[in-house]
């Protein structure tokens, strides 16, 4: 133990110092709470900011479909050049030739997250619906209902069911270590793994934001040489603002892809 | 020693999730990097192997969002 980081235990002990920043910016107080039918509800900012989200993007889109014209202006080649993204990007591409009727549903499932997560870093928002985890959730347990309702529709009950459980090509006695890899892969770990990486990503941004922006804040009232350390920590939370952009959009589309993956596995037969 | 005895407290299982990271970081480099080989020895094949790659992706960095959850359940 050095005597610098003696130092620097003491100085982090003493006075009020530095509060890390905790759980409590995901929970902000309600506005507004009733309860209907038994249930307790609560509006509260993020429950605001997702509302401000969607219609915003409701209103986008629409906007951009206002007046069509065959040579697109700027705000209508936005709105094609985004739906057609996931048309032909994902419904077509990944979900293969029969997956074109989906979608209208990957759009919205990717503009949706898109405008929600996109509320991490505008200002004064600056949270993001998809850091409380039911958000997430929700969305994957819609994508999970789905998968598994195509699935039975297309190759019905008995053989979605029976090639999950007992993959075909796969060696009898090799079903004691596959049948429970694939029960857990399909029913258990696809639908948690979906909701849990949005979650987690949205989730860890804001603490990275918040760990920099209030460590600047607090270095700048320290004084003397912490103006510089403040000054390296408030320029990593704009440059931490920046790979937040990308982390928005890239869990959007993963989202999105994975969820057309899974429709995938679920219309064509796996052989 | 003397730092942890000075009382650095927290959970556990945010080292865990340190170690947790490792396995899936390098899995999940693995895959994006056979996906740009592949798609750089054969550029149209870029489409057929997209879905694949992103399978493998969920599949490796599931360990690590397990991981990651594991702190908030056995947490202090």
């Amino acid at each position: 133990m050095t005597p610098s980081a003696h130092a620097l235990g003491s100085v982090l002990a003493a006075g009020p110092g530095f509060e890390a920043p905790g759980l409590e910016a995901f929970y902000p107080a309600p506005l507004w709470s009733f309860t209907l039918l038994g249930i307790d509800f609560e509006i509260t900012r993020i429950t605001i900011i997702l509302w401000v989200a969607t219609l915003a993007m409701i209103g986008l889109m629409i906007a951009t479909v206002r007046r069509p014209e065959i040579v697109p202006g700027k705000l209508q080649f936005l709105g094609e050049s985004g739906y057609s993204l996931v048309r032909d990007g994902i419904a077509r591409d990944v979900v293969g030739p029969r997956g074109l009727p989906f979608a209208p549903f990957l759009a919205s499932l990717f503009f949706f997250i898109l405008a929600n997560n996109m509320m991490s870093i505008v200002p004064f928002a600056q949270i993001s619906p998809m850091a409380k985890f039911a958000f997430p959730l929700v969305l994957a347990l819609i994508c999970y209902v789905l998968y598994i309702w195509v699935g039975i529709r297309e190759q019905g009950v008995g053989k979605y069911f029976k090639d999950i459980l007992f993959l075909p090509g796969v060696p009898v006695f090799m079903y004691i270590l596959v049948t429970p890899i694939e029960i857990l892969q399909n029913f258990i770990v696809r639908p948690f793994t979906l909701a849990v990486r949005l979650f987690a990503n949205m989730f860890a941004g804001h603490m990275l934001l918040l760990v920099f922006s209030l460590g600047a804040t607090y270095l700048f009232t320290v004084g003397g040489l912490s103006y510089v350390f403040g000054g390296i920590s408030f320029l990593m939370a704009l440059v931490m603002t920046f790979f937040e952009l990308l982390v928005i959009f890239l869990q959007a589309y993963v989202f999105t892809v994975l969820m057309g993956t899974y429709l995938n596995g679920s219309i064509e037969a796996e052989h | 020693m003397d730092l942890l005895a000075a009382g650095l407290s927290g959970s556990i299982g945010s080292v865990g999730y340190g170690l947790a990271a490792i396995g899936p970081g390098i899995g999940v480099g693995i895959v994006w990097a056979a996906y740009i080989q592949a798609t750089a020895r054969q550029p149209e094949s870029a489409g057929l192997t997209r879905t694949y790659a992103f399978l493998g992706f969920a599949l490796s960095e599931a360990l690590a969002l397990i991981g990651f959850v594991v702190p908030f359940v056995f947490g202090t």
